[in-house]
């Protein structure tokens, strides 16, 4: 099976080189809330362009609409890689407001936040059915990964035939658990990063040239 | 025994008395359209119900059903589905022959219920373990 896979995985690389266009790919930065998606994304965007693609906050569903950041030049190599980044609201199956009660907000603003967030999960949904060419796929490091959001979305985003980047975030931290999630998702490489300290960024950067460029 | 099958109290309402599980075959998901599948599980589910499908939903099936799910969670009301499946050991090598043989082909047991009724206790390859509680 190991052969079949890898016939497939040639296959698909020639075809891609075939039809390739000058068109910047596009790359869904997915995950579960709080992993820590927009984090790496202002990362990714202020390392090469100087700019961020949104607000960063502990408190869940902060990303509740999918944002892009257009033509982000990654240089490796000695060649340059160019993407489209979509940063894209943390994937759940349930959206209770009372959970952000907890964090300081009244009933009025909890709710809309819910609907919002309910709203932002429909879009990144949509988003990764038509409209993304790669995935970023983060993870807690200190969080289990064998969860359902999880296991349906690897399964999703496989059986679109999309390239997939596991990355393992938040290594800072000493409850930090990087083999738990090689171990998830074998079929994948799962690369560990802080994308807050921007510790391990050279790797991720040389993986999203070799796998999206 | 309280849970699978309630007793119809004066009201007649079995829901008031413990938890209704309806299990799926496969046969009868079989000859639904994608959209018929997700309703049917929803309906089931936004009334209390515990839905077990013996062969569980296709990815891009799944991947509708969190979208339907999302457009109709309210506030008070909904507040969204827990879904559990055994992890598929196979997604790794189901390039090349999954498209073969019919890729889409889950036949995997999933178990589907609101999420403020159903919360998972233990999961992994060979067991899962929910604990489902009344309304």
């Amino acid at each position: 099976m190991g052969l079949l896979t890898s016939l497939r995985d040639s296959i698909s690389r020639v075809t891609d080189g075939l039809f390739a266009d000058d068109e910047p790919k596009r790359i869904g930065i997915y995950g579960p809330p709080n992993a820590g998606k927009t984090t790496l994304a202002n990362r990714i965007a202020r390392d090469w362009t100087g700019d961020a693609v949104g607000p960063e906050s502990h408190i869940p569903h902060e990303t509740r609409r999918a944002r892009r950041k257009e033509n982000v030049e990654i240089e490796r190599n000695g060649r340059t890689v160019t993407i489209d980044i979509v940063d894209t609201p943390g994937v759940t199956t349930k959206v209770d407001y009372k959970q952000f009660l907890d964090h300081d907000m009244d009933k009025e603003d909890a709710v809309r936040r819910s609907r919002e967030a309910t709203e932002g999960v429909a879009e990144a949904m949509h988003w990764l059915r038509e409209d993304v060419d790669g995935v970023i796929y983060v993870l807690d490091s200190t969080e289990d990964p064998f969860t359902q959001v999880n296991t349906m979305l690897i399964g999703i985003i496989e059986s679109q035939d999309l390239p997939v980047l596991i990355l393992a975030n938040k290594i800072d931290l000493p409850e930090s658990e990087i083999q738990q999630i090689a171990n998830a998702f074998p079929q994948h490489e799962t690369i560990p990063l802080s994308a807050l300290e921007g510790d391990n960024m050279d790797e991720v950067y040389t993986n999203i040239a070799e796998y999206f460029g | 025994m309280p849970g699978a099958t309630p007793d119809v109290d004066d009201d007649g309402d079995p829901a008031d008395d413990g938890v209704r599980i309806d299990m799926i075959s496969g046969a009868r998901m079989e000859g639904l359209a994608s959209m018929e599948k997700i309703r049917l599980i929803l309906d089931g589910v936004r009334d209390g119900n515990i839905v077990i499908l013996e062969e569980g939903l296709s990815p891009d099936e799944e991947s509708k059903l969190i979208e339907v799910t999302m457009t109709e969670i309210s506030p008070d009301d909904f507040t969204g589905i827990e879904i559990e499946t055994y992890p598929n050991p196979n997604t790794a090598d189901r390039g090349l022959l999954g498209k073969l043989i019919g890729r889409g082909s889950a036949q995997k047991l999933t178990v589907i219920g609101p999420a403020n009724r159903i919360e998972t206790l233990h999961k992994d390859e060979n067991l899962i373990s929910t604990l489902v509680s009344r309304k």
